[in-house]
């Protein structure tokens, strides 16, 4: 007997709604594991408006959507654990964790699953010579010190990095009374969204020098300027374009990377391209019963996208409980037809080959297509519809996003303007499935025409 | 005629739109793929507006500083006004989403409303 059907690591966005989701599809022994003293997650300190257009059809502030989710969790009696750590899942789906109150414990579930969302790339991962002064936050830091805790990181700021974080701490630092002075991006191309280029930079002046980054930082206890420089095609900066600006902060927002070292301690093969699990149709990683959604699957650009993913992790999470109860039933009255040598054998085969080796197609993902999620299918196991999400390697006009079943394009749409910063979804159909019973691979691509 | 190119920000798809004015009248829009995204390019190009979100200081709450918005969006030009007369509001715990924080903030006729729920402080051995 399993203490919970469905442990949820993680109450933010994608806990929250995979909890909902799991619920409305009748499991009643859910459980989510939080390690703040709030539900909500990160959307707690996105105080800005954009959120929930998709999901509920109205602008809401980044905790206005997390109480329509915290809400539905209250109403719907599903229980959670505020300031507890998890500290480990087994293979056999254990899950120890600790709080202050229980110590340290440990919860049995029959089906696991991931959200434990993404932490930013820190200043560590981008060799910037130079001193280590107070006055260099990582952009969400900021964004919690002046939101949540209310202070002021400083006043005259330089932000390396134009993710959707950085731009938006360079609207909140100005609006603050900071002199937000420049914000320099390696790429070629914004990393965030179009909107908060133009309602947090373009609306207060504040210039984005693409193209450019950090080549030193000065100040020795606090920071006292930085100089910039442009850089060339492979990014290395050009002698003689430096350029200096006093200021005694440095705000990064330069990438976010999944957080999965629970994921890798209990044996969940990663993608190298997303840094988050290497998911099937159901969002269900390698082992059996541990599903993964948001952005420790892959980081999104919409929570809206964050919320729609978690529910279908929490269905099919949902599904997979109810399997596994039928099949225990089974098991009851009928001797087993799988001997445990077979079952042994059977460890190492990633989940999606397991079940129906036939029917495991691969998603490939080429041609200016970074990754997709999910990355394979079993078409057995489809919904009506499937939404694949990808992101490109780079900036495409004018181009189409093509997918090929074997050698034969059935999908092919325009689009003008493909950025990096910005997730794109293809919708598939079982029914187009069918139609290939021989299916080998499906790949995404981007093309010209 | 004049031709306007702006980004609609309405959402986070940010739908290219293009403006054709006459003089001050708007003679089409095109590039937006909802009906909020041709608003929104009316109003852009005539009477810019924006909702205006920050913080306030809570005192006695679970939380020291609670999220807020304008409940409408109000002129660009009152966005500076707007963060000001913010500054030294301290308002008592509980609070919750949807409260009046201020009202008439800076004279646009727009309350100011709080986006989250604090609280009361409980003292808490742990």
């Amino acid at each position: 007997m399993k203490d919970y059907d469905i442990v949820i690591i993680g109450g933010g966005p994608a806990g929250l709604a995979a909890a909902v989701s799991a619920r409305q599809s009748g499991i009643e022994s859910i459980l989510i594991l939080e390690r703040d003293k709030e539900l909500g997650g990160i959307l707690n300190q996105c105080i800005h408006n954009g959120f929930g257009l998709h999901t509920f059809k109205e602008e809401l502030t980044g905790p206005e959507y997390a109480d329509r989710f915290i809400r539905q969790v209250e109403e719907l009696k599903i229980a959670y654990k505020l300031n507890t750590m998890v500290m480990e899942i087994g293979q056999d789906k254990t899950v120890t964790a600790m709080n202050r109150e229980d110590g340290l414990f440990v919860i049995r579930a029959e089906a696991v699953i991931l959200a434990m969302g993404c932490r930013e790339r820190p200043r560590g991962a981008l060799n910037i010579p130079g001193y280590r002064p107070a006055g260099i936050y990582s952009a969400g830091t900021a964004q919690r010190l002046v939101n949540m805790e209310g202070y002021m990181p400083g006043r005259e700021v330089v932000i390396l990095g134009s993710g959707d974080i950085g731009l938006i701490m360079a609207r909140r630092m100005t609006l603050e009374g900071a002199k937000v002075k420049v914000v320099a991006e390696l790429m070629p191309y914004s990393g965030g969204l179009k909107r908060n280029i133009v309602q947090c930079l373009d609306d207060y002046g504040i210039p984005l020098k693409l193209s450019h980054t950090v080549v030193d930082i000065k100040g020795k206890e606090r920071v006292e300027g930085v100089t910039l420089a442009r850089v060339d095609e492979k990014n290395k900066p050009i002698p003689g374009t430096e350029e200096y600006y006093d200021c005694d902060t440095l705000l990064l927002s330069v990438g976010l990377i999944p957080e999965n070292e629970l994921s890798r301690g209990m044996g969940v093969a990663i993608n190298p391209v997303t840094s988050g699990p290497s998911v099937n149709e159901s969002l269900e990683t390698n082992l059996d019963g541990v599903f993964a959604c948001g952005n420790v699957l892959h980081v999104h650009d919409l929570v809206d996208y964050v919320s729609e993913e978690a529910a279908a992790a929490g269905r099919n999470a949902a599904a997979y409980v109810k399997a596994a109860y039928d099949d225990a039933g089974r098991e009851g009255r009928q001797t087993q037809d799988t001997g445990p040598a077979d079952k042994a054998a059977e460890q190492d085969l990633p989940n999606a080959e397991k079940a129906d080796a036939s029917q495991a197609v691969p998603l490939i993902a080429t041609s200016g297509v970074r990754y997709t999620v999910p990355s394979t299918i079993r078409v057995s196991h489809m919904d009506e519809r499937l939404t694949v999400r990808f992101r490109v390697g780079g900036v495409y006009k004018n181009c189409f996003v093509s997918v090929y079943f074997d050698d034969e394009r059935v999908v092919h749409r325009k689009k003008q303007v493909f950025a990096p910063g910005e997730m794109e979804e293809v919708r598939l159909t079982k029914e187009q499935f069918l139609q290939y019973p021989d299916l080998a691979a499906v790949t995404f691509r981007i093309e010209e025409e | 005629m004049e031709t306007r190119n702006l980004t609609c920000i309405n959402c986070p798809m940010g739908c290219a739109l293009t403006i054709e004015m006459e003089g001050n009248e708007v003679v089409s829009i095109s590039g937006n793929t909802c009906p909020r995204g041709e608003a929104y390019g009316r109003k852009e190009v005539t009477n810019p507006t924006r909702i205006v979100t920050s913080t306030v200081r809570v005192t006695g709450g679970a939380a020291d500083m609670v999220s807020v918005k304008t409940k409408q969006d109000i002129p660009k030009e009152k966005i500076f006004d707007c963060v000001k007369a913010l500054r030294d509001v301290e308002v008592q715990a509980p609070v919750h989403v949807g409260d009046v924080i201020v009202s008439d903030v800076a004279g646009t006729g727009v309350d100011i409303v709080a986006t989250r729920n604090v609280g009361i402080y409980r003292f808490d051995p742990a």
